[in-house]
């Protein structure tokens, strides 16, 4: 991470900080016991932890008011966390069990929420892009002056209908912010094995739209440019592009041989970089006490605990289940 | 003979072809470097250079493109598309280029392409990891499918796939890469190594495209399948104590009919099994043309199982899955009339 926007904003207040603080160690707990799950058997397939990105979903939460939009990838639990999504509806449908956000039809790739403006995670990658575009597309349609946050990976960033949404996007100058979640790999693929630049936010240039660089290790900073971006879509300026560079320390998913980059890499990251950590130094800084940071671990470990209770407690949605949410109308069907 | 995986069947096919003809190249997402997400191609970088085996960007609407390209100027692209969940994006070069390229030039330019995908489920892998969508293919003149169930036939039908001068896609089970699967998810899954059709042949031979299996020799009905489910319809048949003949496809296109039409009017009763979803799968395919040429050798109906026509479902992935009870239920339905 050689470029690196520093922190602008000294003049945060603890109670801010405190709230970032909470939300992203809400989210690495999360992953942490969905990971314990896993390892249980209780979770199946497909898993992709957000720990080590904390920052950027929650600083970019911090920018947004009620009534703007997100939509994801795969890599979703972070951001359906941090939007306010019942930490046990989430891990319900990481199960597979009717109290899941998707009935436990989804999994962990596929959980929405209306309430929440949360359009989903998405499994395959790029698809959610055009969506985000078309989503500001009517926010910009009812003139009800809302964002939408379009995130998306650095491999994702080679898929061809993200230039399609780019261009649709400028044309008709939607509010939408492209956020491209740069940790550096796409699976086993560091970025300079796929992609031709370095400098994933200038994609946009071509498009007029601006970008810029974002370090996503520091929710500080996220939540400056997160702010900056929200005005520019507000203000009818048009799409704007964000590159935040962040850093996953777990696998691409459960069954990563994470062969790819040396142990030292995320141990660095870990200890140097750790967005969490820098929040709870600034914390201690500004003298709120170890005490009142327990009080906060424990607080999390119990919603955490909980949403890990409900998620073996729900049942398993019962076989019917599988034939609705189809058509809206069912359309019989042989059964063999 | 050398006891491979499904896995190394298809690396070692692909380390046969690569030595053979130098216009042989591999390319797909994490392929290189990585070695492919299920290692299929594990190795090959580091032994024939990154000119002729390398990574691409997450873009299969621009990898199957480029391959045509390729294939077109004469070259032999093997691409490899992560899942065959993620060829959407790269269906239209599929149908509209490659295909056609052909027909289209009378002749003149063709398209000499592997397209290999791993397909299936029984991974909890959910609606966008576990699809079967050969019929996708079938319905398009001018690809060929193949879908190997042993790592035997992975290696013969790959390597006749590279030879062939059209385009071929290739698609592998992937719940079959480590080990015969025969629907018993509780039960402890069996290695390839114990099992006699893990024995692979060592250099290069050949499985023709277009060439039927029969697997089991039976007398009292027809079960018609290919891929997983061709280790499902034995474990189903065992259970149900009916001498049934097992017939595994290997390639949907060209199909061997002769093959299933001989089996078919000989035992007189006929189920056809595949995974994916059943409307307009390639069963009803296989329904329609077996009937047509067995109409009065035909004791029952041909009865179809296949997968439920759903989403695939994240739960109950177990009773989504075509199993042998399924299976069993409809041999014991086309025994009954
Ligand atoms: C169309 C499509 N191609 C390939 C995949 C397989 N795949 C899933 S995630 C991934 C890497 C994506 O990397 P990136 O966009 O950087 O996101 P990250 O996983 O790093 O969050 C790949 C290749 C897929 N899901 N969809
Ligand atoms: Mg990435």
């Amino acid at each position: 991470m050689a470029t690196r926007k520093t922190a602008a904003k000294s003049n945060v207040s603890t109670d801010e900080l405190l709230s970032y603080y909470r939300d992203m160690l809400l989210i690495r707990r999360f992953e942490e016991k969905a990971g314990q799950l896993y390892g249980m058997g209780l979770i199946g397939g497909f898993c992709h932890l957000y720990i080590g990105q904390e920052a950027v979903v929650v600083g970019l939460e911090a920018a947004a008011e009620e009534g703007d939009k997100r939509i994801t990838s795969y890599r979703d639990h972070g951001h359906m966390l941090a939007c306010g999504m019942d930490p046990n509806g989430v891990m319900a449908e990481l199960t597979g069990r009717e109290g899941g956000y998707s009935k436990g039809k989804g999994g962990s790739m596929h959980m929405f929420s209306k309430e929440k403006h949360f359009y989903g995670g998405h499994g395959i990658v790029g698809a959610q892009v055009p969506l985000g575009a078309g989503l500001a597309f009517a926010d910009k349609y009812k003139e009800n002056g809302r964002v939408t946050f379009t995130y998306f990976g650095d491999g994702a960033a080679n898929q061809g209908q993200v230039y399609e949404a780019f261009n649709m996007a400028a044309l008709w100058k939607l509010p939408v912010i492209f956020v491209i979640e740069n940790n550096q790999y796409a699976m086993g693929t560091a970025q300079k094995r796929s992609t031709s630049t370095e400098e994933i936010h200038k994609r946009g240039e071509p498009f007029g739209i601006p970008g810029e660089l974002v370090d996503g290790m520091n929710v500080l900073a996220v939540k400056d440019a997160g702010d900056k971006a929200v005005a520019h879509c507000r203000e009818g300026k048009g799409p704007y592009i964000l590159e935040i560079k962040t850093y996953r320390y777990r696998g691409h998913s459960m069954s990563d041989p994470a062969k790819y980059r040396t142990r030292e890499e995320v141990q660095k990251m870990r200890e140097e970089r750790d967005p969490i950590e820098q929040v709870r130094g600034m914390l201690l800084k500004a003298e709120v006490g170890e005490d009142k940071l327990k009080e906060i671990d424990k607080e999390i470990k119990e919603i955490v605990n909980a949403s890990a209770d409900f998620s073996k407690e729900s049942p398993e949605p019962a076989l019917e289940e599988l034939w609705t949410d189809i058509y809206a109308d069912e359309i019989p069907q042989e059964v063999n | 003979m050398p006891r491979m995986t499904m896995i190394e069947a298809i690396r070692d096919a692909h380390v046969v072809a690569m030595e053979a003809d130098p216009d042989v190249i591999v390319m797909g997402e994490d392929v290189g470097y990585f070695g492919g997400v299920f290692r299929c191609t594990a190795g090959l970088q580091k032994q024939f250079g990154v000119a002729r085996c390398f990574d691409t960007p997450i873009s299969e609407l621009g990898i199957v493109g480029t391959g045509v390209g390729m294939a077109a100027y004469g070259l032999k692209p093997v691409i490899e598309i992560q899942f065959a969940d993620y060829m959407y994006p790269g269906y239209d070069q599929l149908v509209s280029e490659a295909a056609r390229l052909r027909y289209r030039s009378a002749g003149e330019f063709t398209c000499p392409m592997v397209v290999r995908m791993p397909t299936g489920g029984g991974i909890f892998g959910a609606q966008t990891h576990s699809q079967s969508p050969e019929a996708l293919f079938t319905h398009v003149a001018g690809l060929k499918t193949v879908v190997p169930s042993t790592p035997a036939d992975a290696k013969g039908l790959l390597l006749a796939a590279i030879a062939d001068p059209d385009p071929v896609i290739f698609l592998e089970p992937k719940r079959l890469y480590n080990g015969p699967y025969d629907g018993h998810h509780d039960r402890p899954s069996v290695p390839w190594s114990k099992h006699p059709d893990g024995e692979v042949e060592a250099g290069h031979y050949t499985i023709p495209l277009g060439k039927a299996r029969i697997v089991r020799e039976g007398t009292d009905a027809t079960l018609v399948t290919y891929g997983t489910m061709v280790h499902v319809a034995l474990a189903a048949v065992e259970e149900a104590g009916i001498d049934v003949e097992v017939i595994d496809l290997r390639t949907l296109l060209p199909l061997d009919l002769e093959t299933i039409t001989a089996s078919v009017c000989k035992t007189g009763r006929c189920v056809v099994l595949h995974e994916a979803t059943l409307t307009s799968g390639y069963g009803a395919e296989l329904a329609a043309l077996i009937q047509q040429d067995c109409f009065y050798s035909l004791e029952a109906p041909i009865l179809r199982v296949a997968g439920w026509d759903t989403p695939y479902p994240h739960a109950q992935e177990w009773d989504y899955f075509p199993g042998p009870a399924r299976v069993r239920r409809a041999l014991e339905t086309v025994m009954k009339d």
